[in-house]
Formats: C-alpha cells, sequence, structure tokens
C-alpha cells in the first residue's frame, strides 16, 4: 500500500530545472544567467500555484459532497423530529392517511428487506464461491461476470415491470409481499455477489494451501477453512443489500405496496405497505399534501435512519475486521 | 474412495454452477417479459412512430403513443447531470486516492458511502419541498419542478457511483509510472494530469458511463422533481416527463394488457436496451484497455 502511494513529502520543493525548461533554455555562457534562473523561479513558482488551486478545486468537490449529505440529513431531522413520537412509530394510519402512525410501513418495510435478503444471500454467496473459488477463468466465467455486471445496472423501474409481469402476472402471485420480495431478490443479488466476491477475496491463500495440503478436499476447504473465514464480511455485505432493498421504491410500486391496507399482513400473498412507497404516496397523491407534510418529513426520518443504521454498522464493522487483520 | 470423492467433488462444484448462473437466468427473463409485454405494442403502430412520434397522450380517444418527449427528456437529464456529476465524482475520487492523508480519507469515504445509501425516495422528497421552492423564488420561474432541479438531484445519485469505481481505477495506477514522474521535477498535479489520469483513462471512463446508467434509469427523483410535462424540453427550466416517471407514474392507471399498458413495458424496454448499452460500452473499455501494470503503457 504504502510503496504505491508515495506521501506528499517526496514532492520536489527546490528550485531544480525540469526537462523541458533545460531543453528550453539555449545555452548562453556568463550573460543573462541571473535572467534565467529568475524566471525558473517564477515558473515554478507559478506550477505551485496551480497545484494548490486545482488541489483547492478538489477539497471543494469532496466540501461539495460533505455538505450535500449534512444538508439532507439536517433538514430532515429538524422537521422531521418533532414528527416522531410513541403514536407514530406504534399505530396504524388514520383519517385517510392524515392523522396516525407509520406502524405498518415500518412492518411492511422490514418484511420486504429482510425477505429479499433470505431470498438473494443464498444465490449470491453461492454465485461468489462459484465465481472466486471455483472457475478457471474462460467464456464461461466472462459471460456470468457480464450477466452480473448488467443486472446490477437494470433501473429498478425495470425490476419493477419485471415483477409485474412474471411474478405478480405469470406466476399468479398477485401484488404480494411475495411478489415483492423475489423482485428486491433479483435487484439486490448483484449487491451480494459483489461484497461476498470481496469478502472471499480477502482470505489470504495460505489458508487454502494449508488446508490442501493436509489432504482436505476442495469443498472441505471451502465449508472449512474459507466460509468461516469470509463469513462476517459476507454479513457485511448482507447488511449494506437490505438497506439497498428498504430504500427501494420503484421496484415495490407494482409488485408488493399498496397506498393503504386497514390491517397487518397475515399471509405472504397479502399486499403491504413500506416506507419509502409512502413517503411517495403522502406527498404526491395524498389529499392534503401541505397538511400531511409532518408525516412526510417523519416517514423519511424514520427511513433515513433505519437505512443510515444499517450502512453504519456495516462500515464499522468492516473497519473492526480489516484492523483485526 | 477417492474415485467416490472425486466425483463428489465434480457434483459440488456442478451446483455451485448453477447458482452462479442464477443471474444470468435472472436477466434473460427480465428480458423475456419485458419484450413479451412491450412487443404487442408494435402491432398498432410502428416502430419509427414510437420512438420518434412527438405526441404522448396515452388516455386520449384515439390515444397516441410517441415517446420522443420523453425520451429526449432522459436524455437531457442525463446529460444535464453529467455536466455536474462527472468533475465532481472525478475530483473527490483524485482526492481521496491522491491527496487525503489516512484520517481524512476514513471520514470523507463514509460520506460518499452514506451518500450512494440515501433512497432516491428521500432524495426526490428533499429536491420536492426543499430545492423547488427555492428555485422557483430565487430564478423566479413558474414552477421550481423542473429539469435543472431533476439533473441536480440526479448528479447527487450518481457521483458516489463515479467516485468509488474512478477511485478504483486510480489506485490501480502502477506507483512506477508515479513515482517516474515526481523523480523528473513534476509536480503532484502535474503528475496528476499528464500521468494518473491518461493511465486510468478506461476506469474513468467506465465510471462515468456506469454513473450516467444509474442516471437515466434513476426512476423516484426524475417522478417526483422533474414535473411532469411529457414535452421536449427547450430551456433547463421546463417541466419534463423522462422515461421511468411515465412508467411509474401511469402503470397504476392502464387498464391490464391495454395498449397504453404494452406502451409502458415498451418504454421499459427502451430503457433497458439504454443501459444495457451503456453496461456493454463500459464492460468493452474494461476489457480492451485493461490496466494491468507499468509494462502496458
Amino acid at each position: 500500500m504504502n510503496e504505491k502511494r508515495p506521501s506528499s513529502e517526496i514532492l520536489p520543493t527546490s528550485t531544480c530545472l525540469t526537462p523541458s525548461e533545460v531543453s528550453a533554455t539555449p545555452f548562453k555562457p556568463d550573460t543573462g544567467r541571473s535572467h534565467v534562473t529568475g524566471r525558473n523561479h517564477s515558473a515554478i513558482l507559478w506550477r505551485h500555484l496551480v497545484q494548490k488551486g486545482m488541489f483547492g478545486l478538489f477539497r471543494v468537490a469532496v466540501l461539495i459532497n460533505g455538505l450535500a449529505l449534512i444538508i439532507v440529513l439536517a433538514f430532515l431531522l429538524i422537521n422531521g423530529a418533532g414528527a416522531i413520537n410513541w403514536t407514530f412509530l406504534t399505530e396504524a394510519p388514520r383519517d385517510s392517511m392524515t392523522k396516525g402512525g407509520i406502524l405498518p410501513c415500518i412492518v411492511g418495510t422490514f418484511l420486504l428487506s429482510f425477505g429479499a435478503m433470505l431470498v438473494a444471500f443464498p444465490w449470491g454467496a453461492a454465485s461468489a464461491i462459484y465465481l472466486h473459488e471455483y472457475a478457471n477463468p474462460g467464456p464461461a466465467v466472462r459471460i456470468i461476470r457480464m450477466g452480473i455486471n448488467n443486472l446490477a445496472g437494470v433501473p429498478s423501474v425495470v425490476f419493477g415491470l419485471f415483477g409485474l409481469a412474471f411474478f405478480v402476472t405469470w406466476l399468479k402471485l398477485g401484488v404480494s409481499i411475495l411478489a415483492g420480495v423475489l423482485t428486491l431478490g433479483a435487484l439486490v443479488l448483484p449487491v451480494i455477489i459483489g461484497t461476498a466476491e470481496e469478502a472471499l477475496r480477502a482470505v489470504p491463500a495460505t489458508y487454502r494451501e494449508a488446508s490442501l495440503a493436509l489432504g482436505a478436499s476442495k469443498w472441505q476447504t471451502v465449508y472449512r477453512v474459507v466460509l468461516p473465514a469470509a463469513f462476517p464480511g459476507m454479513l457485511t455485505g448482507s447488511i449494506l443489500g437490505i438497506s439497498r432493498a428498504a430504500g427501494e421504491t420503484a421496484a415495490i410500486m407494482f409488485t408488493a405496496a399498496v397506498f393503504f391496507t386497514p390491517r397487518m399482513p397475515s399471509s405472504l400473498f397479502d399486499p403491504v405497505m413500506a416506507l419509502p412507497y409512502h413517503i411517495y404516496v403522502l406527498a404526491t397523491a395524498g389529499t392534503e399534501i401541505e397538511a400531511t407534510r409532518p408525516l412526510q418529513y417523519g416517514t423519511a426520518l424514520v427511513l433515513i435512519a433505519l437505512v443510515f443504521g444499517m450502512n453504519l454498522i456495516a462500515i464499522i464493522y468492516r473497519a473492526r475486521l480489516q484492523r483485526r487483520r | 474412495m477417492i474415485l467416490d470423492r472425486q466425483r463428489k467433488e465434480k457434483a459440488i462444484r456442478f451446483v455451485f454452477f448453477l447458482s452462479a448462473s442464477v443471474s444470468i437466468l435472472v436477466l434473460s427473463l427480465i428480458v423475456v417479459f419485458l419484450f413479451m409485454e412491450g412487443l404487442p405494442i408494435f402491432g398498432k403502430l410502428s416502430v419509427t412512430r414510437f420512438l420518434f412520434g412527438h405526441d404522448w397522450y396515452p388516455t386520449s380517444d384515439p390515444p397516441d403513443f410517441g415517446i420522443f418527449p420523453l425520451l429526449a427528456a432522459s436524455v437531457a437529464v442525463t446529460a444535464s447531470s453529467a455536466v455536474v456529476a462527472i468533475p465532481l465524482g472525478v475530483m473527490t475520487a483524485l482526492y481521496l486516492a491522491e491527496i487525503a492523508s489516512p484520517t481524512v480519507r476514513q471520514i470523507v469515504k463514509p460520506i460518499v458511502e452514506l451518500l450512494a445509501a440515501l433512497p432516491s425516495v428521500v432524495i426526490g422528497f428533499f429536491g420536492m419541498v426543499v430545492v423547488a421552492p427555492f428555485l422557483q423564488k430565487s430564478f423566479n420561474i413558474p414552477t421550481g419542478l423542473n429539469l435543472f432541479n431533476a439533473s441536480l438531484m440526479l448528479a447527487f445519485m450518481s457521483v458516489p457511483t463515479i467516485t468509488s469505481i474512478s477511485e478504483d481505477a486510480i489506485y490501480s495506477v502502477p506507483g512506477e509510472l508515479k513515482e517516474a514522474s515526481l523523480a523528473l521535477g513534476a509536480t503532484h498535479w502535474e503528475t496528476i494530469l499528464r500521468v494518473i489520469i491518461p493511465a486510468s483513462l478506461s476506469g474513468l471512463s467506465t465510471a462515468i458511463i456506469l454513473g450516467m446508467s444509474r442516471a437515466i434509469g434513476e426512476t423516484m427523483v426524475v417522478l417526483m422533481v422533474a414535473g411532469g410535462a411529457a414535452l421536449v424540453p427547450s430551456s433547463l427550466f421546463d417541466p419534463v416527463r423522462p422515461m421511468p416517471a411515465s412508467i411509474a407514474a401511469e402503470m397504476a392507471e392502464a387498464p391490464f394488457r391495454s395498449d397504453h399498458y404494452h406502451a409502458l413495458f415498451a418504454i421499459g424496454v427502451v430503457l433497458f436496451l439504454f443501459t444495457l448499452l451503456f453496461n456493454l460500452i463500459a464492460d468493452y473499455i474494461a476489457q480492451k484497455h485493461k490496466q494491468v501494470g507499468a509494462a502496458t503503457l
């Protein structure tokens, strides 16, 4: 790591000539020497000024990113904190969704995102194990990787259309938790594969070699040595997958989510309410958009807290894993 | 016994191969079902009329299914978000990979990751209730829900994608190249501009293409913020209706298997082909100009 990124101490700070300046300077003995060095001083000064300016721009870019995040968060916190209380979190919406809480949405989002993970994790982990542990480079692997990359690039609304055509209509699941879970599972699959593969890559090759040298078969090595070492990393990836699924709206609009259900879901074939869709509905299609603003802020804050909470857990957990290594 | 073991190993390997193929299976199912539900519209009107027709009136009688305004809106929104997102994303990546000290990196990196984790509906909501009134007031325009607002919000969604892929590309530039440049007396910035950026150009292009692909497919932001008028935009402050917004807004009211329903699926096909194209280009660049080591340059 260190050898690849020499620190800025190595930067040339002395006033030496660069090759271009050497060749551009005609050799004139005695006369004009002081003039040449003077020009070089200002040229070097200029070059360092340019560097200062550009690096300043870089910092501004980073600052803009940070500010954007802080502004969005602060705005939601300031406006949403007032809306959140015990009844908001534990009651169902009342009076055509202008009052009451968001409990059904929280439950729905939990069901959908964890369900998606249950569907996608085994396939994702197995795909990663194949790609990293078993596969030899060749056309098959190349096609699989292209498939994964392209799947990752499919827009979420197209996943929604696919879910509607395949799960809801063709498999006759209807607008239901199951259809939503399967659609979201397909959507997070590439995320899981990517993070699981990264976790496998972090397992030192010596582990595998030691196991194989002891006479263990490939599968025994994978199952007893590689997987236990890589599992925490895979878990981190699946947390990120859950958080991705929890915030997803377009994919569940046609497959699982509804404006309003009077009761909690009792089976996998019931439709549900979900936090992201609830925000969208209240903010754009409600009867009293302005009057329900506090509810909208509150719902958005709960969603953000959920998503960021999971992301922070993943980030911290990953940092700890890396430190242990 | 050893033979038995070998057979078992082969079987296990095959099982893993099958599970790895599930992505391909899902992708093929997506293609099959999109086309199955989208193609029937072309029995009613030609592909060129669908793509280049200027009138999108799906519910009038007789209906008109020309998606050119939606297509133009998608392209306009994506292009203008690129103008913001590319410099921002690449500069952030350069900062992270080249300039930031490890401590600063540990702070900035999670910020970018959290930015990527922001649910799109929340960004759309923010654009609706904060950015739109602000734009309306400060530019004195009829509505703040317009192309400009949408591209701004989209830019912040594609910056994390661009940043993280660019950063990987910059890291994989061989250290020798950089050291050689510094040893010749170039400043750090000159090294970045003349050595590191050219050497990681394929990775940077991949990052930018994937960022744009994310922007063109993003739904909730354009649904909530773009304004929703199916007109070919003539200025930055026109309200527009990009393709994903049309699908999301109209699917609920389109009668099952009606022309409108099929037309929306056909828009989905167009959208899918766009992102597929973007991804294939990115893949091609990444394969063709693979960054391997110092010797390849």
